[in-house]
């Protein structure tokens, strides 16, 4: 038997809230619950949860602008310059955050269309890492379990895709699968384990990947400073470079970063959305995910579900990481997986779980981000304030009452994001 | 006729599980053989006891490396075979382990240190000094998780605490001002968490994920706004001085360790006790913990269920943030980026890993510090055992508690929950 072992505890909250008001769902269709509310909360609430966002960041840039704050000083004198720097402060950040998402307008005019579009490519650089980690998370999520480990199991990924990649020597292409496949398998191992002990012990997914995250960065700390993976030389830690033929081609060249392996990232999209819309497994994945009482009542077997759902996580963490490995850095360095893996509970939660909602809030994020580089550059911003953004927009968006209730939006009130369970089951 | 009594069926008791005197008894004889294997023949370890002035000045101890290795694995043992009888009459094995987890580790520390000095007080004065935010923040999550609310957010607490203490400290030349300004910073964050678990009902750990990453983004912008500006303006808070307690820190050991700090580390003290004493003895203790175990029943004899969820969470909020400036007044003074590196999830692991319970969380804290500082005194001493494996082990030990290979742990019953009224 691998039915999980809900530990018994008489009095605890899950227990009783059925049988105490007979009327609500069961807590196990929370996840139910939340899929059908995230689903339905409607367009004009996300775009006010931006509109919400950016007002709150423009308060922020304006009040610590150095041009604001110095015309304050003589403000009774002449207010008409503090208003002019509250706004030239808040338009020069946020029109370099945008140019530097989408389109450099300077350059176009100047009829540089390779710099012009720079900023595009950018940000499908950066989103591609994104998109494959937010799909690492979504897919937990649909079947009722929070990923938190994304970081985890890029990072223990990281090592098998190296290992391959500089280890090796294969032809042009096969080689650039095999690293693809070994960090795509190191992966789904980190992440399976999360699912197994969940499905053996009943243990909460959230504390073992948060555990898992920190031992696989460790891991991968120690691994950098082994004979075997550390370049020869050197004392620091970094791996040799990867063979030519591991990476990723670049799509256009000529100072563009942009690389194939955005399109393996939209590529993972689609195999994701049609897993899960279009196979028993995706199927039996939802199914879990809206009731697992239900699930184990139609005779799935749940803990077999949660595996199989985080060791396709784990696998799209490790093509994550490879869009890193494999593309942008073409080496193994401890700090390999950035902040993606975090970054991905955003982006997950942003695309309401759906892969194709996941590639929108990828692109999204990812674009906050290379703009946000740009925008630090060129005004002097710091790029912190992505961050805030990035926290605020999700933070309104899981909470549609708060954003209905700042623009006086009529409405059902009670449509908060709802996922996680306690930590005992 | 006969009657024949009904053969009444016998409450039969099942017997203690012998699973923690097997676990221990294997652990101490596979370790202590390895330890004593390990440590070579004809090398000598001194265990130096002195730090600072105290009444009677402890000689350094200096002991053939495997004898002693040996000794405490033997030691360790005995600790062992002590939890057989006990475990038979279903007593607390809490002494047996400890004393077989000091030994264990001394028979470590015996073939580690051989040929080279290990001072030993210093090493525990490290350890409490790692583990005092860790302590903090475990009792923010001990308090805001004993209420039915996940605290994912202790991270960001202590971040923020840290931040407002330092720029506080710093703007007003005093450290105990800061000392002020860093629990209000937290129970600000405190505050949100609060809003959006218990008013918006949103997904507690979504909310808490989300609050770190906020607090990253504001204490980040703000410190490459200001801070990095004008950096003697902003974020040159003096260090809080330490302050030697009369006669308690003149005892040998335990006075430099304990009674030879600074101010936070006594709050520290004074924390751990008040929440071990609310909450168990208190009638604010007994409602909180009702609310976080069974809120329906809560509910029904009139506890407002929400707002005291409300108010532990900010007070817990509070908590982490006092905590949070021992990073910048309490040791380094200067704010940095991110500088409170993941210890809020260490703080989390510690209270799972303590049961939600305020001493249960401050021995695993101190567990937690221990772990950390040995790292750091073995990679100066130079280790056989890389210093990465070291720091996994808080994480390591967490799992297989959550897991059940040392004794299973249950949460609040209600823990992450939320409460809506029908």
């Amino acid at each position: 038997m691998s039915e999980p072992s809900t530990p018994s505890t008489g009095l605890s909250g899950s227990k009783t809230e059925d049988t105490l008001h007979p009327g609500t769902e069961p807590p196990d269709s929370l996840t139910g619950e939340l899929r059908r509310r995230v689903l339905s909360i409607n367009l004009a609430v996300t775009l006010l949860a931006f509109v919400l966002a950016l007002a709150i960041g423009a308060v922020l840039i304006a009040a610590s602008a150095p041009s604001v704050i110095e015309s304050l000083g003589y403000f009774f004198a002449r207010p008409f310059d503090t208003f002019a720097a509250v706004f030239n402060s808040v338009y020069s950040a946020y029109s370099a955050l945008f140019q530097g998402a989408l389109l450099d307008v300077n350059e176009l005019r100047e009829g540089d269309v390779s710099a012009a579009f720079y900023p595009l490519s950018e940000t499908f650089t950066v989103s591609a890492p994104l998109i494959l980690a937010g799909l690492a998370v979504a897919i937990p999520f649909r079947a009722g379990l929070f990923n938190i480990g994304a970081q985890g199991q890029m990072a223990f990924a990281a090592i098998g895709g190296g290992l391959v990649g500089f280890g090796l020597s294969l032809p042009a292409g096969v080689h650039l699968l095999a690293s693809l496949a070994a960090a795509m398998v190191f992966g789904a191992l980190w992440a399976g384990l999360v699912g197994l002990l969940k499905a053996k012990t009943g243990a909460h997914e959230v504390i073992t990947t948060i555990m898992l995250n920190y031992i696989a960065i460790y891991l991968l700390g120690w691994v950098l400073n082994q004979d075997w993976f550390q370049r020869e030389g050197r004392n620091d830690p970094i791996s040799p470079i990867l063979n030519e033929s591991a990476t990723f081609p670049l799509i256009f060249g000529g100072g563009l970063r942009i690389h194939f392996g955005i399109l393996f990232s939209i590529g993972a999209v689609i195999v994701v959305w049609w897993m899960m819309t279009k196979t028993t497994t995706g199927f039996r994945i939802q199914t879990v995910g809206a009731n697992a009482a239900a699930a184990r009542t139609a005779g799935m077997n749940v803990g077999r579900i949660w595996i199989v759902a985080m060791l396709w996580a784990g696998a799209m963490a490790g093509l994550a990481v490879s869009m890193n490995v494999n593309g942008t850095d073409k080496v193994v360095t401890a700090g390999i997986v950035g902040n993606i893996g975090f970054d991905a509970i955003t982006v997950a939660l942003l695309g309401r779980g759906s892969p194709f909602g996941v590639l929108a809030a990828g692109l999204l994020i990812g674009g906050l981000r290379a703009g946000g580089l740009a925008m630090q550059a060129s005004t002097g911003t710091p790029i912190d304030i992505v961050l805030v953004l990035q926290a605020l927009i999700v933070l309104f968006i899981a909470a549609p009452a708060l954003v209905r209730a700042v623009f006086r939006l009529r409405g059902k009130t009670a449509d908060s994001l709802t996922i996680a369970k306690g930590w005992g089951s | 006729m006969t009657l024949t009594a009904p053969v009444v069926p016998q409450a039969r008791i099942a017997p203690p599980s012998l699973t923690r005197p097997i676990i221990m008894t294997a652990s101490a004889l596979v370790l202590g053989a390895i330890f004593i294997l390990l440590s070579p023949m004809d090398a000598e370890t001194t265990f130096i006891f002195n730090l600072g002035d105290t009444f009677i000045s402890i000689p350094d101890w200096i002991v053939p490396s495997r004898t002693a290795a040996t000794g405490f694995a033997i030691a360790a043992l005995v600790c062992a075979a002590i939890a057989w009888p006990i475990n038979a009459r279903r007593g607390s094995l809490f002494l047996p382990a400890f004393g077989l987890g000091v030994f264990l580790v001394m028979s470590f520390l015996a073939w580690v240190g051989a040929d080279s000095l290990l001072p030993i007080t210093g090493l525990l004065q490290g350890s409490l000094l790692l583990a005092v935010p860790l302590i903090f923040g475990a009792m923010a999550g001990v308090l805001s998780e004993r209420a039915g609310v996940i605290n994912i957010n202790i991270e960001g607490q202590l971040l923020v605490g840290a931040f407002l203490g330092a720029v506080v400290a710093s703007l007003l030349n005093n450290a105990y001002l800061g000392l002020v300004a860093a629990p209000v910073a937290g129970a600000l964050l405190g505050l949100l968490l609060a809003v959006f678990a218990t008013r918006y009902f949103v997904d507690q750990v979504v909310v808490g994920v989300v609050l770190n990453v906020l607090a990253v983004g504001l204490t980040g912008f703000l410190y490459s706004r200001f801070l990095t500006e004008d950096p003697d303006l902003w974020n040159n808070p003096e260090v809080l001085p330490t302050i030697a307690i009369p006669v308690l820190s003149d005892i040998p050991i335990l006075g430099p360790i304990l009674f030879d700090q600074n101010v936070i580390v006594y709050l520290m003290y004074v924390v751990v006790t008040v929440v071990q004493i609310a909450l168990f003895k208190t009638r604010w203790g007994l409602r909180l913990r009702s609310v976080g175990e069974y809120p329906e029943a809560a509910d029904s004899v009139g506890i407002e269920v929400n707002r005291t969820r409300f108010r532990a969470v900010i007070l817990a909020g509070a908590v982490a943030g006092l905590g949070g400036a021992f990073f910048t007044l309490g040791s380094v003074g200067a704010f940095g980026r991110e500088m409170t590196a993941g210890n809020g999830f260490i703080a989390l692991a510690a209270v799972i890993f303590g049961r939600w319970n305020p001493i249960g969380a401050l021995a695993a804290a101190l567990l937690f510090g221990f772990a950390d500082n040995l790292q750091n005194v073995l990679s100066i001493i130079g280790s056989p055992i890389p210093s990465q494996f070291l720091l996994m082990l808080p994480y390591v030990v967490t799992i297989l508690a959550v897991v059940g290979l040392v004794g299973r742990v249950r949460a609040p019953g209600a823990d992450g929950i939320p409460f809506r009224k029908s």
